[in-house]
């Protein structure tokens, strides 16, 4: 299996349009090493603007760029961007549709040796719950791609989510990318795992190991969180005798329970939930975090039995 | 039509401004009265500056907020709206009975700044330090276009206290934001009392003029003063910060000087003791 990182498809992304879009620029608050920019800052130095560690003030500098009619890209971790930076994403740029991409690398435990302080698990919730954010969370180097270039081509907030690792490359996510449309990745009628991000190659296995076994495992894939494909997990809960979601995320505020909430509301069934359960990462490699924290094909067999 | 910044102010020009300002400082307490909400200390204490800034010195176009030569203005500190919308329906942005709706529902006349809903209001604010970095992006993406207009916004004392704006003042430098000049309203008041109780922040021009900029400090209800001042600002090669001194409240006895009343309703009496005092003189 091929590996890639999905911050170098942001990255990747942002070079390939860069003529097609003269207007977009990329700001940074130094962690450009980190998250690629540096890449786009060598080949279009008068478009990339570093803020220093400052993301506050980056992501309000961006967002009055918009109002000039730029298209900015701010870049940091995750954490900082929704947290650090949290009532500027909020009310100087969700509240006010700001035209600015605020794309976050080193989101969720992948991240690995720089432990809880640096691994964004809370995100999702945090920027799900602001109005007007739209939300991307790609699930390998290529959809990362096509993410990007669909978060410049439309007007409005969005939040980009994307690790730090080499992450499967799935081919099944590749081709298109349209906000607000799920990816149905296989077919089924017993269970339905939904996934996001990264995940999703951990959602592929565990259906490949529940086949052998004799299940019908469909998986749907969520690249877009918010507004979230009401009618893919709709389908899911009537087709199919349950749902299961993994997300590389607290299990509170995230995919998990924003598929629960629709479900619910509309049609009940039951949902179970594979994610980081209300408790802060550590440091360690990112395969031996995903073991510890219980996020991977075996951890989505379990729930999918506790329904059947 | 286009309203052009001028450069001299003539005798007829500081009359008709000092008018206007007392008209919109009754503007400011009937929208507060009418509204039982909003910040009427603040709006009193800038009432010359905005004033001075939309009817002498930018230039602009009322019925064409997105014309691209205009100078913009963002009000920072975003609890002072009264002032701002008195202002902006004055220059014909928008009708002035809309002042009667401001804090009610479904007004586009929100209590802090909305920017997509409210004809001329150049940026969304009212969480403290968010204005001024936001007008940062706006003035250096004009800079890097190599475009003529300004950038003018004002910052409360007590909000220059928030890290962000000293985030923004060391970004402004970096770019040599010379399109850029930023008043800060020294009333020394702010929600809970006395800035220097709360958090001091004298001496306040070194500051600035060790973070890169170029610091001028003036009477900031002296219409003449913020005249020339701001036109010798203009001639600088770095970002700008006039320290406009002022008095919270300035117009009406009680209200003067006063941090009760940043954010109070004043009860009928006292809102026409206001208005009597601001048409007749204290
Ligand atoms: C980030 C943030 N913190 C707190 C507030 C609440 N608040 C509104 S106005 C104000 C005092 C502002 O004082 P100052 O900036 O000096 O304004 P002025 O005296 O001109 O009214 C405070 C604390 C806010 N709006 N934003
Ligand atoms: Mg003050």
């Amino acid at each position: 299996m091929e590996y890639k990182q999905t911050r170098q498809g942001y990255v990747d992304a942002l070079i390939e349009m860069a003529e097609e879009l003269p207007e977009m620029v990329v700001l940074d608050a130094d962690v450009g090493k980190a998250t690629l920019t540096l890449q786009f800052a060598k080949l279009f130095p008068e478009r990339f603007f570093n803020c220093g560690i400052q993301e506050q003030n980056m992501l309000c500098v961006a967002a009055g760029m918009s109002l000039e009619g730029k298209i900015p890209f701010a870049s940091t971790f995750g954490v900082f961007a929704t947290c650090r930076a949290g009532d500027q994403l909020r009310n100087g740029i969700a509240y006010p549709k700001a035209n600015v991409k605020v794309a976050v690398t080193h989101c969720g435990i992948t991240v690995g040796g720089d432990g809880a302080s640096h691994q964004s698990n809370e995100d999702i919730a945090i920027t799900r719950s602001f109005p007007n954010m739209t939300i991307l969370v790609p699930g390998d180097y290529e959809e990362a791609k096509l993410a990007t270039k669909a978060a410049a081509r439309m007007n409005g907030p969005v939040y980009l989510r994307l690790g730090r690792d080499k992450y499967p490359v799935i081919s099944e996510l590749h081709g298109s990318f349209i906000i607000g449309k799920s990816k149905l990745l296989y077919p089924g009628t017993d269970i339905t795992i939904i996934t996001t991000g990264i995940m999703v190659s951990e959602a592929i296995k565990a259906r490949e190991l529940l086949s052998e076994e004799g299940f019908s495992i469909r998986v749907v894939h969520m690249g877009t969180i918010k507004p979230i494909d009401e009618v893919a997990i709709l389908k899911a809960a009537k087709e199919t005798k349950g749902i299961v979601t993994i997300e590389e995320h607290s299990i509170v505020g995230g995919l998990g329970e924003a598929v629960a909430g629709i479900v619910a509301e509309n049609h009940p069934c039951p949902v179970r939930r594979v994610g980081m359960r209300d408790i802060f990462g550590e440091s360690g490699q990112a395969q031996e975090l995903l073991d510890k924290f219980g996020m991977r094909a075996k951890n989505i067999i379990e729930e999918v039995k506790k329904i059947l | 039509m286009v309203i052009e910044g001028k450069k001299e102010l003539s005798p007829a020009n500081l009359e008709d401004l000092k008018n206007l300002c007392k008209q919109v400082r009754k503007q400011i307490i009937n929208m507060v009265y009418q509204a039982s909400s909003g910040h009427i200390g603040g709006s009193l204490g800038s009432t010359e500056l905005i004033v001075t800034l939309y009817n002498h010195l930018m230039t602009h176009h009322p019925e064409n907020p997105d014309w691209d030569k205009r100078d913009r203005f963002v009000l920072s500190k975003g609890h002072c709206t009264p002032v701002l919308y008195a202002v902006l329906a004055n220059c014909g942005y928008f009708p002035k009975e809309d002042l009667s709706t401001f804090r009610r529902p479904g007004s586009h006349l929100q209590g802090h700044p909305y920017q997509p809903k409210t004809p001329g209001v150049e940026a969304t604010t009212g969480s403290l330090g968010i204005g001024f970095s936001t007008i940062l992006g706006m003035a250096l993406t004009a800079k890097n276009r190599g475009q003529k207009h300004y950038y003018y916004v004002i910052c409360g004392d007590g909000e220059i206290q928030e890290g962000q704006i000293w985030e923004g003042a060391m970004f402004a430098n970096k770019y040599k934001l010379d399109n850029l000049i930023a008043f800060v309203d020294r009333n020394y008041l702010q929600t809970d009392g006395n800035s220097e109780d709360i958090m001091p922040l004298d001496p306040l021009a070194p500051k600035w003029e060790s973070f890169g900029w170029k610091v001028y400090e003036i009477n900031g209800h002296d219409i003449q003063e913020i005249v020339s001042t701001v036109i010798s600002a203009k001639n600088s090669d770095r970002p700008v910060m006039i320290i406009a001194n002022t008095i919270k409240g300035k117009g009406v006895s009680f209200m003067e000087n006063a941090f009760g009343w940043h954010g109070a309703v004043p009860s009928k009496e006292d809102a026409d003791k206001a208005l009597k005092e601001l048409e007749n003189g204290i």
